[in-house]
């Protein structure tokens, strides 16, 4: 895949006007190799991005089998809550997932509205 | 699949370690993860460790300098190798660049090799890509224990059954203290950069 400037400063223009403005800390786009195309936000301390969209991209591949396993296509979200920090994941068209961290000051509904939101137009930006 | 952020002039490729169970795919990574200098590498990731089988994946992120300015990023990983794990070695496969084979020269494991690679031939397919036109290399590894009584393949013997069909390099190694390892990265590193730039750069 080639990503141009562009492209990725279309994706987190999205991003950030939608979701880190809401307070959420960050946001990783990755691919289903575990490759990271966008990085929104906080820098957070000791975040190691890079283990972090390896595990992702296989946990999606292994619950996707588990979810074969039951009869479903796919699960297209996960979210794992914390004492402090939250995690909400959802596949974007294709192979693209949208990761989110945030904190107890961001309500879950509300990410999960922005992600819906934004998960065509981030398609459709990675299309062209 | 290779990623080329031309923003930041950076190239991503993932590398994966394949080979039969304990025939040391994670010792190739940590032996690299130890002489490789902090700027070079990133975190080594191992995850779902059990004693020393790997269950899920190993993850090696290295920085291999430039080429035409564009920074190479490469990301070594492992697969499990035990044969229950199938499922697993296939999701570790998807967006694979280039693959090291990694071969057990005990002859007790000889038919594992021959039915390991089978399968990396199979999973990849199930990718919808060609072993045959993959970077490869393989890697005879455990050379040290051919000075032992215990009962070893020769090289002649490992290339006869594995390396017929795809006539790649093949490094003689001792994982555990070096030699060969950075021969076998230094091949597959050029041979998959080689590729993606091919594939991805300069066919239009
Ligand atoms: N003598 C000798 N032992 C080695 C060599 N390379 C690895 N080993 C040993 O072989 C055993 C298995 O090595 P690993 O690297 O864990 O094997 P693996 O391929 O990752 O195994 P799985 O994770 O089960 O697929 C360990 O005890 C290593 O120390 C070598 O070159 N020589
Ligand atoms: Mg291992």
């Amino acid at each position: 895949m080639i990503l141009t400037a562009e492209t990725v400063d279309a994706v987190k223009s999205i991003v950030n006007d939608k979701l880190i403005s809401e307070n959420v800390q960050t946001v990783l786009v990755i691919d289903g190799a575990g490759n990271i195309l966008a990085h929104c936000g906080q820098d957070t301390d000791g975040l190691d991005a890079i283990s972090l969209a390896a595990l992702t991209a296989a946990n999606f591949g292994a619950t996707s089998q588990i979810a074969k396993l039951i009869g479903e296509n796919d699960f297209s979200l996960l979210y794992h809550k914390g004492e402090k920090a939250n995690i909400h994941f959802a596949r974007l068209g294709g192979e693209m997932i949208l990761v989110s961290i945030f904190g107890d000051d961001v309500s879950l509904g509300l990410v999960r509205v922005r992600v819906d939101e934004i998960a065509e137009d981030i398609n459709k930006i990675f299309e062209q | 699949m290779a990623l080329i952020d031309l923003g930041k002039k950076e190239v991503h490729c993932k590398i994966v370690y394949y080979g039969a169970g304990r025939c040391g795919k994670t010792t190739n990574l940590l032996y690299i993860y130890n002489a490789m200098s902090d700027n070079d590498r990133g975190k080594m990731l191992t995850i779902d460790t059990k004693g020393d089988r790997t269950l899920f994946f190993d993850l090696l992120p290295l920085n291999l300098g430039k080429i035409s300015g564009f920074d190479i990023r490469i990301q070594l990983y492992t697969v499990p190798g035990q044969v229950m794990y199938e499922a697993t070695r296939k999701l570790v496969l998807k967006g694979v660049d280039g693959l090291v084979f990694v071969a057990d020269p005990l002859k007790v494991r000889q038919e594992r090799n021959i039915e390991s690679l089978d399968d990396l031939r199979r999973n990849v397919a199930d990718h919808g890509l060609d072993l045959k036109e993959m970077p490869l290399v393989l890697q005879y590894n455990k050379r040290d224990l051919c000075d032992t009584p215990v009962p070893t393949l020769t090289v002649a013997e490992l290339e006869h059954d594995l390396n017929q069909e795809y006539k790649v390099p093949g490094f003689e190694a001792i994982a555990t203290k070096g030699p060969g390892v950075f021969e076998t990265l230094k091949e597959i590193s050029k041979r998959t950069v080689n590729y993606v730039a091919n594939k991805h750069l300069f066919s239009k």
